[in-house]
């Protein structure tokens, strides 16, 4: 009976996705309410999935399946449902809700976006419950495409630079990854994943077919995931994009890659797989390890503040599939908390650094000095989440990466656990940078490159951005003319009915909503134990 | 040895040749040249190749098309299945080089060029 809510959860926001569209013709402002329906609907559902998985998986271990249209499983195609899947679902619907409500104000407007938001969320759904290697490719191909279509959604050529350079590497991903299950299909003659575990096993591990279909998905999948040195589209599409559209694709399309990649790598492949080819688990760990360093050297280099949390993605996802490589137990575990940790984390900080640039005009860390006195609540959450990022308890981002860490430890790569303990440090390096700007240089410091040539050079400097962000600046400019030492009343989202009506202006919501991330990344700290009830039947199917 | 395994790759299994072939000019033409337009092009063909591979396994020597009379005889017949996943890649692909096509016009009435280099150039400088 539960399995119905597993094609439900892709179809309705894909269905719906076509309203905003529709009802615009009508309504103008039709597409929000449709888009938030959709998500709520979605986030409900992943919950109450989430819970079944959970009650289920106590007691028999099974998978939920559900077979599209009837057809049975080899030939037809099949939704599978199990404690991973429903994690990734509920951690997509909670972060479209959240993003959504931000984006009511942050913009982009236009229901065609509302659409796409849409379409976007039932592409990711599907790649988390699908059951069949070639419908993958569809589902990833539907998430490439609407992603490319938001990343250019604000119309600017910036944008249109970064959409198309992703489009080039993203697809050339999703086609190295369709000649991988193009080769798995010859050796085996099944796209099925449940059905190619076995059709696998029985070809052999070693046969060359498969060393090179595994070889090709992998190539594919750290495109898509944006691995060193395949990550060169990353920087520009997050750092180009619209800060709500930033948010979303970084909390939730990598993530969903490698989510994809840690099923087809224990669900099709297997253990075993990686047990007979040494050489590629190690290859795996390697390209990894690579990605953790230079990602997170490369996040220290950075000026501007959306381009190092981009760089960080790429050494967070390099732990992650580091942990596939090794395969072991703890680690994976580690990876799956830590998948779910960054997209929480990562959302709230793109969230954060949204409110900095249309509140302030801060999009570099000379220009984030001082800004902590005048926005308390936004520099909160990016110390916060930042702290998380690093991986300092209490936050999540600490459970993911101990265990990531403690598996490298007890399956005796020391290598790998020496370069998840400098890619900390160098974490702690450009969050340390941010969070010292935001409390403890004065605005106008003469560090503050961009505003730092004479006395009321930071006055002019505000007017400026009084005209980027048309709200509330008269105040911020007193304010400013205080030397800030004074308690501020000037908040993002001080004054909503002022700033209501311009786009671009920062709103209540919006701040809520990136509080809440963060305090949420923080509590999850002590769901070790949920994540374990609900992965343990998972992995036991993985390490059996 | 030698010369009869690439005498075989020749003559009998030239259509994985050829997929080798089209996705390698295809994947280089995108990466060499600086015209986006050729870059898209440069695409689609790596994306052809890919679906000449599978068309290509899908090759039964005397096979007929997959339609089987009510009373199943006939035979041998072609495998169906890979023909239906090409004609879904097309699908992707065509809507892929729309999207492409699309944000190419995009950044020519913005900047006014379709070179990759010189789009960088002006787009780092910003």
């Amino acid at each position: 009976m539960s399995d119905i809510l597993l094609p439900l959860l892709v179809t309705i926001p894909i269905m719906l996705a076509a309203f905003p569209l529709l009802a615009g013709l009508k309504y103008e402002r039709a597409g929000w309410p449709i888009a938030m329906v959709g998500s709520l609907v979605v986030t409900g559902l992943a919950a109450l999935l989430t819970w079944e998985v959970y009650l289920e998986g106590q007691s028999t271990g099974d998978q939920i399946i559900h077979e599209l249209g009837g057809f049975p499983a080899p030939r037809g195609i099949e939704l599978v449902g199990d404690g991973l899947s429903a994690l990734i679902a509920l951690l997509i619907g909670v972060v479209s809700v959240a993003v959504l409500i931000y984006a009511r104000e942050s913009g982009p407007q236009g229901n065609a976006f509302y659409s796409g938001y849409l379409l976007l969320t039932g592409g990711l759904l599907g790649v988390a419950f699908t059951g069949d290697l070639f419908n993958l490719f569809v589902f990833l191909e539907i998430v490439g495409l609407v992603t490319y279509a938001l990343i250019a959604a604000d119309r600017s050529g910036k944008a249109a630079y970064g959409a198309l350079k992703y489009l080039f590497l993203g697809t050339v991903g999703a086609s190295l990854y369709l000649i991988g299950v193009g080769y798995a299909f010859v050796a085996t003659g099944t796209l099925n994943m449940l059905d190619l575990q076995t059709a696998l096993a029985e070809v052999g591990y070693t046969d060359p077919l498969v060393q090179a279909a595994f070889g090709f998905i992998l190539v594919g999948f750290m495109l898509k995931i944006a691995l060193f040195p395949l990550h060169t589209w990353q920087p520009d599409a997050y750092t180009y994009a619209p800060d709500s559209v930033s948010a979303y694709i970084s909390a939730l399309v990598s993530t969903t890659a490698a989510y994809a990649l840690i099923r087809i790598s224990f669900d099709v492949f297997t253990v075993e797989f990686f047990a007979a080819n040494p050489l590629i688990a190690d290859g795996v760990v390697l390209l990894a390890s690579i990605s953790i360093v230079v990602g997170s050297l490369l996040a220290v280099m950075q000026t501007e503040i959306k381009r190092i949390f981009a760089y960080s993605s790429v050494a967070q996802f390099g732990m992650i599939v580091a942990a596939i490589g090794i395969t072991s137990e703890t680690a994976l575990f580690g990876a799956v908390i830590h998948l779910v940790g960054h997209g929480l984390m990562k959302a709230a900080l793109f969230m954060a650094a949204g409110i900095m640039a249309t509140a302030y005009g801060a999009r570099t860390i000379s220009q984030y000095g001082g800004l902590a006195k005048r926005a308390p609540f936004t520099s909160g959450a990016i110390a916060i989440t930042g702290l998380a990022l690093v991986g300092i308890p209490p936050s999540i981002g600490f459970v993911g990466k101990w265990f990531i860490a403690l598996g490298a430890v007890e399956e005796g790569s020391w290598g790998l656990a020496v370069v998840i303990f400098v890619s900390t440090m160098l974490t702690l390096l450009y969050v340390a940078r941010i969070i010292e700007k935001l409390y403890f240089d004065p605005p106008g410091d003469p560090h503050g490159a961009g505003h730092d040539d004479h006395g009321d050079g930071h006055d002019s400097a505000v007017d400026g951005h009084a005209v980027a962000d048309g709200g509330h600046e008269p105040d911020a400019t007193v304010e400013q003319t205080d030397g800030g030492s004074t308690e501020t009343p000037v908040k993002p989202g001080d004054s909503p009915e002022q700033t209501a009506a311009v786009s671009g202006a920062v709103s209540r919501e919006m701040l809520a909503v990136v509080v809440v991330l963060t305090l949420a990344t923080v509590a999850l700290f002590v769901s070790a134990d949920q994540f374990a009830a609900m992965l343990e039947p998972v992995f036991g199917r993985f390490f059996q | 040895m030698t010369d009869s395994l690439i005498t075989e790759l020749l003559t009998e299994q030239h259509a994985y040749v050829l997929f080798v072939l089209l996705s390698s000019i295809g994947i280089y033409m995108m990466i060499a040249t600086p015209n986006l337009v050729k870059k898209i092009i440069g695409l689609n063909m790596f994306q052809t190749g890919v679906f000449l591979f599978f068309v290509t396994t899908a090759y039964v020597v005397g096979g007929s098309s997959p339609v089987i009379p009510p009373d199943g005889s006939g035979g041998p017949f072609a495998s169906p299945l890979p023909h239906v996943i090409v004609l879904t890649a097309i699908v992707v692909g065509v809507s892929l080089t729309a999207v492409g096509l699309a944000l190419t016009i995009r950044l020519y009435n913005e900047y006014g060029t379709l070179r990759a280099d010189a789009l960088k150039e002006v787009i780092g400088d910003e």
